[in-house]
């Protein structure tokens, strides 16, 4: 395992990724069972949302258990849009962005001062409040219980986008993006801020840093990429209901960053695999299993603490840097 | 002219009063230490000038600038580092990017030109890049580079808390114990460095307890003892000081 790991890891970058773009690519022409491109742009959906909480959970170190609340805000906000006055799903995402960040800035101001567990239960409560609220629907506009229905399917240049396999690249086209911005803000002065902050905030503070702003922008940007994940989801499945966005889901993306490697761009895709893609896989095997779920969960979660903390796929930059340096001089 | 003025700082910590009444500045240029016994309110005093606590009155002024209520980030940004009693780097991270921090303050890229990668900012990562292994170097960490901090042993560790402080280009450098674990050679390079740092136009202020250190480097020191300031003057002064003497060794009876 650790000698396949490290051989991927020395492999020339540029052709790793290469291969796995059009690996991705071809896949709808390999496999040609909706069944399955239906799970891998469920798969799609979940990595964006899991590489979204990474920037407040991974870069910044926030803990973050109610990161469901941003997915339902950006996808309530785009069906509400395409509903009701028929914004178009496309126009409508970046839209669904800047209402999630909203919110996010909104709650997470009050309570930035907050450390770890004492945060951790302020953002589970705002989960909570975002799911009642849609399920009580006090101003009959989110369809209660019951959700909305009829969200249109997004549109490029005419083109409606409406099968598993158009989903899957629709999908993959916005995967990619997310992990080309997640690697960029990685290498910037920006996620190096997050990183102080992760690793001593009154240092950070101390050397010039406004920890204050930093974190505002990680809950914010998080928040953003997840209401854009809510936007895809909504136009995927044209019904959303509040049971989605319920805490569980905020668990299962918490567990993804953390059983990937956390602050981890490949490990989140690990954890994406082990969280949804092995799930569903484990359903067409043995209907039976899916019973077992949480207690299987549960099992690999302690195992994980015990065995390999740092994730499956931990964050290696270091290494990287130090040996394209080596063979640079 | 004083470039750091305290005026009649005050903090109380529930009954506990840990600064009390201090006034005392620090000239352009010079090498101040702050001595006196374990605590006498001296970290205490740093964590004030630096943001860290709320002073519950008194003044302090940098530059003729009024710190009192600023945050920690916008002091330093105004020119004062320092450097922790204890080491506060940040662990998980390499030598170069703890060196990288301190110059988080003297650049200016946001989210999008990070995004777009725009050519203002790529130059700016390579002066960020360029200046900290400049402090690296300074420092004697080359070759450490890319080694985890936290791997480092704890003299180099020191010395790259120092390195990140000076990345943040301050007027003034507060030192918090620099010498406090360092073996009798890592002592003397210290010393050398602290000189090196003043002849650069570089302000210091320190707290030490190695009185060699003290004595050999200091102009002038401040002598605090239970929260009141008890003494000031040069070095010989303050060794032939019966307060200080008193202070440290007791009272004879």
């Amino acid at each position: 395992m650790k000698a396949v790991l490290n051989y991927l890891r020395n492999l020339d970058r540029r052709i790793l990724y290469g291969a796995l773009i059009a690996g991705a690519l071809l896949i709808p022409v390999i496999i040609r069972n909706d069944y399955w491109i239906s799970a891998l742009v469920l798969f799609g959906i979940w990595a964006i949302l899991g590489l979204s909480l990474n920037i407040i959970v991974g870069y910044a170190g926030l803990f973050q258990l109610g990161h469901a609340a941003f997915w339902a805000v950006g996808a309530y906000t785009t069906a509400i849009l395409n509903i009701y006055l028929k914004v178009p799903i496309l126009v409508c995402m970046p839209i669904s962005a800047l209402v999630a960040a909203f919110f996010a800035i909104l709650i997470s101001r009050p309570i930035l001062h907050l450390r770890g567990d004492y945060l951790c239960i302020v953002t589970i409560g705002f989960g909570e409040i975002v799911r009642l609220f849609l399920y009580n629907d006090p101003f009959k506009i989110t369809g209660g219980v019951n959700g909305l229905r009829g969200i249109a399917r997004p549109s490029i240049f005419g083109l409606e986008i409406n099968t598993p396999t158009a989903y899957y690249y629709y999908v993959l086209f916005f995967v990619l993006i997310t992990i080309l911005a997640m690697q960029r803000l990685e290498n910037s002065r920006l996620g190096r801020a997050w990183n102080y902050i992760r690793e001593d905030e009154l240092a950070a503070e101390a050397m010039g840093i406004d920890t204050v702003k930093a974190k505002l922008l990680a809950f914010a940007l998080g928040a953003a990429w997840a209401g854009v994940a809510g936007n895809i989801y909504a136009s995927r499945y044209t019904v959303i209901a509040p049971e989605t966005f319920s805490f569980w889901n905020s668990v299962v993306m918490f567990c993804i960053v953390v059983l990937g490697g956390t602050g981890s761009i490949p490990g989140v895709f690990v954890g994406t695999a082990g969280m949804i893609l092995l799930p569903e896989l484990l359903r067409t095997i043995l209907s039976s299993i899916l019973e077992w779920r949480l207690l299987i969960f549960g099992i690999a979660m302690v195992a994980m603490m015990i065995f390999r903390p740092e994730g499956l796929w931990p964050h290696r930059r270091y290494r990287l840097e130090l040996r394209r340096e080596e063979t640079s001089s | 002219m004083a470039l750091l003025e305290v005026r009649n700082l005050t903090k109380s910590f529930g009954g506990l009063v840990a600064v009390n009444d201090v006034s005392f500045h620090v000239d352009e240029g010079e090498i101040l230490s702050m001595i006196g016994p374990n605590g006498a309110g001296k970290t205490t005093i740093f964590n004030l000038i630096t943001g860290v606590l709320p002073p519950d009155k008194g003044e302090i002024r940098f530059n003729g600038r009024n710190l009192v209520g600023l945050r920690p980030h916008q002091i330093t940004e105004l020119g004062i580092a320092r450097t922790f009693q204890t080491i506060r780097l940040f662990p998980n991270l390499t030598v170069l990017e703890n060196v990288m921090a301190g110059l988080h303050c003297r650049t200016k890229a946001g989210l999008w030109s990070s995004l777009f990668q725009t050519r203002v900012q790529q130059e700016e990562e390579k002066f960020i890049r360029e200046k900290a292994l400049e402090y690296v170097r300074f420092m004697g960490l080359e070759g450490l580079e890319f080694e985890l901090a936290k791997n480092l042993p704890y003299g180099l560790q020191k010395r790259l808390e120092i390195a990140r402080a000076l990345a943040t280009n301050p007027r003034i450098l507060m030192l918090d114990e620099p010498a406090a674990g360092l073996n009798e050679q890592e002592t003397s390079e210290l010393m050398e460095t602290i000189t090196k740092l003043r002849d650069q136009g570089i302000t210091i202020f320190l707290i030490e307890h190695d009185m060699k250190v003290v004595m050999g480097i200091s102009e002038r020191i401040i002598v605090l003892d239970n929260g009141y300031k008890i003494a000031e003057g040069t070095p010989e002064e303050i060794q032939n000081n019966p307060r200080v003497i008193e202070a440290y060794l007791g009272k004879e009876e």
